[in-house]
């Protein structure tokens, strides 16, 4: 809970949920009749509508990014320590925008909200959505905001792969695309971690199908091993064993099958609240989309051939430690970036923390990130951090 | 803009594709992009280097040149540049092959261990010269790999690299009589301009 918000913190924050009338075609063929999108926006929008940035959050992310909902909440947005006032993405000078993707569990149309050819849930039934579908909706997400191009879309993870669906297939809408700790592809090792997550929740016998609600119960054991799992692969051995290395409970074995070690008791902790906060179908329905991402299967499996079509610059940030989605698979993107003779700067963080790191505030990794964004910012005619630094009022440093 | 970078300028056509290996804070290739529209790319390690090329609105690639540049496709670049970092290679003939491979010409430059100060400190000290401009002891220098205009062109010679232009310059990179006079031994920074 903060006693008192952060100078530096966007501050309390209410989200806002658009409808959109217009059936939205998937990938798959499916059609969403109709849906909403729940938001979060920080900072002003400028009179030419120049200064927005999209945030594209990662599988469990969601639209509240940054600052508190109320003087109650425990934790900040879950990159408020990249978003506010002053910060990397500075909201003094920028307008930012996160949602909740279609799909999600957090208020925008997904398995949870009702069918209205049905009139129920659409539970398993609602369709898979993919990364370009995202993108569609944040396309007309963008129209209702008035905003004709985005000064940058950014994103870490399955969100930098939104970011990069972005450039290739609107690339007009956007001016700078920075894509942190993500991949053009899964490899088979992540698709297999995806799998074993998918066959965890699915085997749950509380799941009946995906139809959980109809029988009042939650997949919770799947949920949670699930989450189990991808945690491990978000950190890296250096990192867990700094964190609880052979660290026990208690000072002595226990000799029977109950969490002798921190470590143990940590996932299941992490897993426990995880399986209590998050839908099921959500979970299963992220993975996929993650496994299907493949922009250049349109193009002959060239990514080069396939990023030709951007326009904007980019940004690209890895981290030495992430295993996930490790500095190889960034690299792939900008070799492909500069054969397409794109405009591209690439750095690879020094970081112990593996595929988390791109969520942690490491200080070099702020500073090509900040260093960037001024860039960004200087591109569409902003004041430089310092010169806005200056014109704030006094006391509110 | 640091002398040797003037020279090489003249040296690139407008418009082309730049590759720069070791390329600083990027001085350079904001200078030929703004000046002569040339598309460049620039690889670097050092953190406080490509941050200065972000600030430039350079691109900048965190590149370890000793990990070669197998990720590049042949002749995807018009010119590529390598700016005094030829001495600080694991492996400078591999990386002199590579440039030929990805770039259709290359510009190289590197200090002259063959210039008389260094002779003379060698010869007179017994010891490893050490100078303002190369300002290292034998064992933290990261230039592993010295040599002097005649090692640098028999390697060309054994490689069939073509030299198309040999520029010679003292410490300022200022041209001078004596260092056109006898290379070898009066030239402190070699550049030069090769082909296949």
């Amino acid at each position: 809970m903060p006693e008192q918000i952060p100078e530096d913190s966007v501050g309390l924050v209410q989200p806002q949920t658009l409808h959109f009338d217009e059936p939205l075609e998937l990938r798959s063929g499916r059609v969403i009749p109709e849906y909403q999108l729940v938001i979060e926006t920080y900072g002003e929008l400028n009179a030419d509508r120049s200064n927005a940035v999209l945030i594209c959050h990662a599988l469990s992310g969601h639209h509240h990014a940054a600052g508190y909902h109320s003087m109650e909440d425990r934790k900040p947005g879950w990159w408020d320590s990249a978003i506010g006032p002053g910060k990397v993405i500075d909201t003094n000078r920028f307008f930012v925008v996160a949602l909740n993707n279609l799909g999600g569990c957090h208020g925008s149309t997904g398995p949870q909200s009702i069918n209205p050819e049905t009139g129920k849930e659409y539970g398993p039934d609602f369709p898979i959505v993919a990364v370009r579908d995202w993108v569609k909706s944040q396309v007309r997400l963008a129209d209702r905001l008035g905003i004709e191009q985005w000064a940058a879309v950014v994103g870490g993870s399955l969100g930098g792969m939104q970011a990069m669906r972005w450039s290739i297939d609107h690339p007009q809408r956007l001016r700078h695309c920075l894509v942190i700790a993500s991949a053009p592809k899964l490899t088979a090792q992540n698709i297999a971690f995806n799998e074993v997550a998918r066959q965890a929740i699915s085997k749950d016998p509380e799941f009946h199908g995906g139809r959980y609600k109809d029988h009042d119960t939650v997949p919770k054991r799947g949920l949670m091993l699930a989450r189990m799992l991808g945690h491990i692969t978000y950190l890296s051995d250096d990192s867990m064993r700094e964190k609880f290395g052979r660290e026990l409970r208690r000072d002595k074995f226990s000799f029977d099958y109950e969490a002798d070690f921190q470590v143990e008791s940590y996932l299941r902790y992490q897993g426990e609240s995880f399986s209590g906060s998050f839908d099921a179908n959500t979970y299963l329905l992220m993975t996929k989309a993650l496994d299907y991402f493949d922009p250049s299967i349109d193009h002959d499996y060239d990514l080069a051939k396939t990023l030709s079509a951007a326009e904007c610059k980019f940004m690209v940030i890895s981290f030495t430690t992430d295993w996930r989605f490790s500095p190889e698979r960034s690299r792939e993107i900008v070799d492909a970036l500069i054969a397409a003779g794109k405009s591209v700067s690439y750095a690879e963080i020094e970081a112990a923390h593996g595929h988390d790191a791109f969520l942690i505030p490491i200080p070099r990794y702020l500073d090509v990130f900040g260093r960037y964004m001024e860039t960004v910012a200087a591109d569409i005619g902003l004041p430089s951090k310092t010169q806005s630094d200056n014109s704030r009022p006094e006391g509110s440093n | 803009m640091r002398a040797d970078l003037e020279i090489i300028e003249r040296w690139i056509q407008p418009q082309s594709r730049v590759l720069d290996l070791g390329c600083g804070n990027g001085e350079l290739l904001e200078y030929l992009g703004s000046a002569k529209q040339v598309h460049g790319y620039g690889l670097e390690i050092d953190a406080q280097d490509i941050a200065a090329c972000i600030d430039r609105g350079v691109n900048v690639i965190e590149q370890d040149l000793d990990r070669g540049l197998a990720n590049f496709q042949d002749n995807s670049f018009d010119m590529v540049v390598m700016t005094q970092a030829l001495q600080a290679v694991h492996r400078p003939d591999l990386v002199l092959d590579e440039m030929l491979r990805v770039g259709k010409e290359s510009i190289i430059t590197f200090p002259n261990f063959g210039h008389w100060r260094a002779r003379f400190y060698l010869a007179l000290k017994g010891k490893m010269p050490v100078s303002d401009f190369l300002p290292y002891t034998w064992y933290n220098t990261p230039n592993i790999h010295f040599c002097t205009f005649k090692d640098f062109e028999e390697l060309c010679r054994e490689k069939n690299i073509h030299i198309v232009k040999r520029t010679v310059v003292n410490r300022e990179h200022r041209d001078h009589w004596a260092s056109n006079l006898w290379p070898n031994m009066l030239g402190e920074i070699a550049i030069y301009h090769v082909t296949k």
